[in-house]
């Protein structure tokens, strides 16, 4: 199989420059870092890629049962690394990605020069027993997949038709596939369990390369806390707050996003 | 005096209306602008980038039942939102906001103050300054709650749908193994091999075959096909199955056991529903010392079967006028006998391939085709020719529209290599 189609991988910006790999999170794809790109772009071999199932990746790569627990996603990230053979990249994970560089970090640290774990977190369902609060319930999580469901009414109606009657013209899914973030809602719903339900906390002290763990200063999704415990797991790892707020930084402060992961990056050299 | 503003005259109404009318219908113009966003027939919520609530319309505050005060500058809109509609929010929602600049028929629960849950479609979208920079959100709101009834029950309706689907598919599965051996018989001097296509999962085929032993070292082999799909076919294709065995032990002339097969479906199936079926039955005697078969093929309608020679030559094994199993009391049954040599291979199949439609329009694949198919094919293997049948039916993919049975039968040549390969 073709990683670099399977994962829709695009590599652009300073050639010979440092990598500065992007992984997208739970929701949408590579586009949501397109504010912050071109920032990145001026200095560093930027790769973006979408995971398998999201935006326009090979969706017929794609099997529930790769892709329903971290490990398919971790064997995705190390393969593309391996494909391009770009020397170690700082790799910039965003939401449940920061948790796929954890545990691809863990595995082959000789592919990583660095991570950056963006608005992290290993655990979002709370564990009162350990002390640790994600955030969230299981039942958070069902309703979760309710509103997936609510709002996949007219995808799987119009949509899925359309994409799954005609295998032999891709061309048709793609269109369709190109509105930003649109998602077949069984891919969605096993991925948001791979994302609010998998439990990496043990994972973080595996991590042996330099980390900056960077939050928001209010996120809804991974509060200050949650951050913090992140930061003390990983031994030498740094811990910073953006001005940012929401849950997703690339967009709400791509200037600032950019600069942090710029900065980080260089002190990697 | 009234306080127009529009100062334009052509839109306004019919100066040969009389006064008071004229005066009634200016007066219903002049719906304050303050009244139409307060008390419009939907929320309204103007949000600060970060989500907070900067403004709020009446409607809202009175679906929900909070204060202006409890939400002005004090709350985000998504802790409005269940927890479960605030990770939505945050992942699906926002994202999509900031990179489009509007989002629309959004569906969320808002909860009220009493701690309800309110059913909504939302929309929004980002007013932007001068120079393009976002500057607030704008966000409607509009109830929900019976659409969401509805809908909650199409999407019921829509897993219950799946559900029974896949049960079905899971029994047609299963019925469908019931009516094939699990494994074809391992046959002393024999390499078989078989294959199955199942063009649809949600309906039983009616394609079969078999291999077993007779009497004193010779084998019974058939490979037929039911007409019709579904559960009545299944029963005929199960019928059909146990009467030729049966019928084999009886009496193993080929044409005895076909003609005995038409006799039982006659009798079942008189009057009103005929049911019938096209078969080849073969008898297999070992030939003497010399490593082949005897074979006597009865074909009962069903298309030729094809040998492929250990010289790399192919051909059809024509059994003209054989006629439908189960159609007429008397059915002609025709017969053809003929030897499987070393390195010779026997391929029956059913019409499923040869119907199938290829990538031409209204085009069948034909059995023209299949010949010049198994022709560069031959010399080969049972397996060997399986493998081949099965990547055919692969190209051709959804235009096999039918079930497809295959199974073949070659005697391995005498060099001790392939004597030898496992099968």
């Amino acid at each position: 199989m073709d990683v670099r189609s399977r994962n829709q991988v695009r590599v652009s910006g300073r050639p010979g420059g440092p990598v500065v790999m992007l992984a997208h999170g739970f929701g949408c794809d590579q586009n949501l870092w397109r504010l912050v790109v071109p920032t990145l772009e001026r200095e560093f071999t930027v790769v973006l890629f979408d995971h398998v199932g999201a935006g326009r990746s090979d969706l017929s790569a794609w099997s529930e049962d790769r892709y329903s627990g971290m490990d398919g996603y971790v064997d995705d990230v190390l393969e593309i690394c391996r494909e391009l053979d770009l020397g170690p990249v700082t790799f910039v994970g965003h939401s449940v990605s920061a948790m796929m560089g954890v545990l691809a970090a863990a595995r082959h640290p000789e592919y990583f020069a660095g991570l950056v774990l963006l608005a992290p977190s290993p655990c979002f369902i709370d564990d009162p027993a350990a002390g640790y609060r994600g955030g969230f319930s299981a039942e958070d999580i069902e309703e979760l997949l309710q509103s997936l469901d609510a709002n996949y009414l007219g995808w799987s109606g119009a949509m899925a038709p359309v994409i799954m009657g005609n295998p032999e013209r891709p061309e048709l899914g793609q269109e369709l596939t190109n509105s930003f973030c649109a998602t077949d809602p069984e891919i969605a719903r096993v991925f948001a369990r791979v994302t609010f339900l998998s439990d990496n906390r043990a994972d973080l002290a595996q991590v042996a390369v330099p980390t900056l763990v960077a939050q928001c200063s209010s996120d809804a999704i991974a509060p200050p806390e949650v951050g913090a415990f992140v930061q003390a797991q990983i031994r030498g790892s740094r811990l910073i707050t953006l001005n940012a707020t929401g849950h997703c930084p690339q967009l709400s402060a791509p200037e600032e996003t950019a600069q942090a992961i710029a900065a980080f990056a260089r002190t990697l050299r | 005096m009234m306080c127009r503003n529009d100062g334009d005259q052509s839109s306004g109404p019919d100066p040969g209306q009389p006064p008071d009318d004229d005066r009634t219908f200016s007066a219903l113009l002049e719906d304050s602008v303050e009244d139409l966003y307060e008390n419009a027939p939907c929320g309204y919520l103007s949000t600060l980038l970060d989500g907070q609530i900067a403004k709020v319309n009446t409607t809202l505050l009175n679906w929900l039942g909070y204060k202006r005060t409890e939400l002005v500058g004090r709350r985000k809109f998504s802790d409005l939102l269940t927890t479960g509609g605030r990770l939505y929010h945050e992942t699906h929602f926002a994202p999509l906001l900031r990179m489009q600049g509007e989002i629309s028929g959004i569906a969320l629960e808002l909860r009220a103050a009493d701690g309800s849950r309110m059913p909504v479609l939302v929309t929004s979208t980002v007013k932007t300054g001068s120079e393009g920079q976002p500057l607030l959100i704008r966000t409607t709101v509009f109830d929900a709650r019976d659409r969401r009834a509805y809908e909650q029950e199409l999407l019921r309706a829509r897993q219950d749908a799946e559900r029974e689907r896949e049960r079905l598919q899971q029994l047609a599965t299963t019925l469908q193994k019931t009516l094939l051996p699990p494994a074809v018989e391992n046959v002393p001097g024999l390499d078989v091999a078989a294959y199955y296509h199942i063009a649809s999962t949600d309906e039983v085929g009616g394609d079969f075959y078999d291999l077993f032993p007779l009497a004193a070292g010779t084998w019974g082999l058939f490979l037929g096909d039911v007409c019709g799909k579904g559960a009545a076919a299944a029963a005929v294709t199960s019928l059909a199955r146990y009467t030729l065995r049966a019928a084999a032990v009886y009496d193993p002339d080929p044409a005895a056991v076909l003609s005995n097969l038409n006799t039982v479906l006659n009798h079942e199936y008189n009057g009103t529903d005929p049911r019938f079926c096209t078969v080849i039955f073969g008898l297999l005697t070992p030939d003497g010392d010399q490593g082949g078969f005897r074979i006597i093929l009865a074909s009962g309608g069903h298309p030729p079967a094809l040998l492929l020679r250990a010289d790399g030559t192919a051909d059809y094994l024509p059994t003209p006028g054989g006629q439908l199993i189960g159609v007429l009391p008397d059915a002609d049954i025709a017969t053809i006998t003929f030897r499987l040599a070393r390195g010779d291979t026997l391929l029956l199949h059913t019409d499923g391939l040869t119907e199938a439609h290829t990538a031409i329009r209204g085009e069948r694949y034909g059995d023209e085709a299949l010949l010049d198919f198994v022709r560069a094919l031959a010399p080969t293997t049972a397996q060997g020719t399986i493998t081949a049948v099965r990547d055919l039916l692969g190209t051709l993919g959804t235009g096999v529209d039918d079930d497809t049975a295959v199974l073949a039968v070659h005697v391995p040549r005498a060099d001790r290599e392939e004597q030898q390969r496992p099968r």
